[in-house]
């Protein structure tokens, strides 16, 4: 593993080595290093490229490690992740992808497509971190698209998180939701300069009780785009939330489109958006405890994205 | 320790909210500023918080002329501010909001300590964010905690009752006259309330944009209190439009 890919590899999964317990990393569209677990097997797809993560029913409270490390430019990268979670299985999978252009001016593309088959009563905490890095002129680009099919009473988080670095992202995720399943998606961006960044999300609650909750925070800066849509579709009696929150700086623009569908008398659907600039009385009040304006700035973004 | 000189505030084509006001306020004093609403006492406070800048006069703070200087450049200098309506922010937290007052990064136990000085069950709090769930009254005594935390030569509480209970309020009064016998600093607390009053060393009535009374409470206190005319007092204006509302 070269510098760059290391010190991606810490910024994404926060190791400085190889983790103990189930891992697969990949760098520049190879798998480098695996180990499977007792509980939790790893192995490779026959017919394209990327792994099967075989998760074994009642697997207790274990992590497992995926990143995807792009190190130099002009690397295009496809992988196609599958994870099967037994029944009662509680794992927490750390994932996300690092993209360097290195010096060069070509750019770096990293497009993961993960589909999460839950059974019965499992319980998944999906962590994920977005990271673009490299003095290259060549555009860094993350393309994540996730697919999740959850049982009866499993239970899902997922937590994403891209702050700057990456040029242009398009996230696509997709639920289905059995009875009781419950599902919670929270996610962090922030994107400056040029970027673009769409994050689409599509969640169909198809059992009794299921619900999902989806909280998006965010920060536009300078010449930045975002668009953030939210398909929500009830139908039974469910519960669906979603909440885009956004700031706005320089010339970033921010969209927000919710479409909520109930299609049933008991599916409870509420839509929250809120988007504008930093509110005055906040910088003011932070002022007035000695930060001065620059200071007081990056504490409310701090907080608002952690 | 404070001088205002001449200091007045005109919105443009409207009325005066302050006119030509002069104030002397020494070191150690608690002083409370009441009087009706719409008096200019806010205006006065944020002037002196630098929130708001003066279209006249002057203000000096510890000998040296303050009146350009920003917000951040008066809390440096030692001014605090808590606002009569505090402000919310998702994600900081109350240990955050305490660290920031007191510039250092304070372990949860330290930080605790300011939370529970104004009644609040530390435990409970210390990681809360200072988002819209909490209650009016428990993020009014967060703020006077940073401004506790912050132990400045002059701390400025803008109606710090407001949408307080009953319960706080008692200990509210408790926090003031701990605060007064702790610090060295001036403490200018703007109220209504006649127990707060009670807790100041000198009181100073504002009405119409002008200081009209101004003594210690023993002198202040019985004329505000013990109205024998409401219509004609100028003090009871806001009793009176509560009352017809």
């Amino acid at each position: 593993m070269n510098e760059i890919t290391k010190d991606l590899m810490k910024q994404v999964t926060g190791l400085d080595e190889l983790p103990k317990g189930a891992y697969n990393i990949r760098e520049d569209s190879k798998s480098v290093a695996r180990q499977s677990s007792e509980n939790i097997k790893i192995v490779s797809k026959e017919d394209k490229s990327g792994i099967d993560i075989i998760v074994k029913p009642n697997t207790p409270s274990e992590h497992v490690y995926i990143p995807a490390l792009v190190s130099c430019g002009g690397i295009t990268d496809l992988v196609y992740n599958d994870f099967y979670i037994g029944e009662n299985a509680d794992v927490i999978v750390i994932a996300g992808c690092g993209v360097s252009t290195g010096d060069s001016c070509d750019g770096s593309q990293h497009n993961g497509i993960h589909r999460f088959f839950l059974a019965k009563n499992s319980h998944v905490r999906y962590v994920e971190k977005h990271i673009g890095v490299g003095e290259g002129t060549g555009k860094r680009v993350i393309d994540p698209e996730t697919v999740v099919e959850q049982e009866e009473g499993s239970f899902m988080e997922m937590e994403t998180t891209q702050i700057k670095g990456v040029d242009s992202t398009v996230r696509v995720t997709k639920a289905i939701l059995k009875e009781n399943a419950k599902l919670v998606i929270k996610e962090k961006l922030m994107t400056h300069g040029e970027q673009i960044a769409v994050s689409k999300f599509e969640v169909d609650m198809d059992g009794k009780n299921s619900s999902v909750n989806l909280i998006s925070r965010s920060v536009a800066r300078d010449n930045s785009k975002q668009t953030f849509i939210s398909k929500i579709t009830g139908n039974t009696q469910c519960m669906g939330h979603s909440e885009c929150d956004a700031i706005i700086m320089d010339h970033g623009v921010v969209s927000a489109i919710p479409q909520i569908t109930a299609n049933s008398v008991d599916a409870t659907l509420i839509h929250e958006a809120a988007i504008g600039k930093i509110a005055g009385d906040q910088m003011t009040k932070l002022m007035t405890l000695g930060l001065s304006e620059k200071e007081a700035e990056e504490k409310i973004i701090d907080g608002f994205l952690s | 320790m404070l001088v205002l000189e001449n200091l007045s505030f005109e919105v443009e084509g409207e009325k005066e909210i302050l006119k030509a006001i002069n104030l002397t306020i020494d070191s150690g004093k608690l002083i409370a500023i009441t009087g009706p609403n719409g008096g200019g006492k806010s205006t006065l406070a944020r002037i002196i918080a630098g929130v708001v800048k003066p279209t006249k006069g002057k203000i000096f703070f510890k000998g040296q002329d303050i009146t350009a200087a920003g917000i951040t450049e008066r809390a440096k200098m030692g001014i605090s501010f808590g606002f009569q309506q505090p402000v919310r922010f998702k994600g900081i937290t109350a240990h955050d909001l305490i660290n920031i007052a007191t510039g250092k990064t304070l372990t949860v136990l330290e930080a605790s300590h300011y939370l529970s000085e104004v009644g609040l069950c530390a435990k409970d709090y210390i990681h809360r964010e200072m988002n819209d769930k909490l209650s009016g009254g428990e993020i009014k005594r967060i703020e006077i905690a940073t401004i506790l935390a912050r132990n400045t030569s002059l701390s400025i509480f803008d109606e710090p009752e407001a949408g307080i209970d009953l319960w706080s309020f008692n200990h509210l009064i408790d926090v003031f006259r701990k605060m007064h016998s702790d610090i060295d600093g001036s403490i200018i607390i703007i109220s209504h309330q006649e127990r707060i009053l009670e807790v100041a060393d000198e009181i100073i009535a504002m009405v119409n944009g002008e200081i009209v009374k101004q003594g210690s409470k023993e002198s202040v206190l019985p004329e505000l209190i013990n109205c024998s005319d409401p219509k004609n007092c100028m003090y009871c204006q806001d009793i009176l439009e509560e009352e017809e509302a």
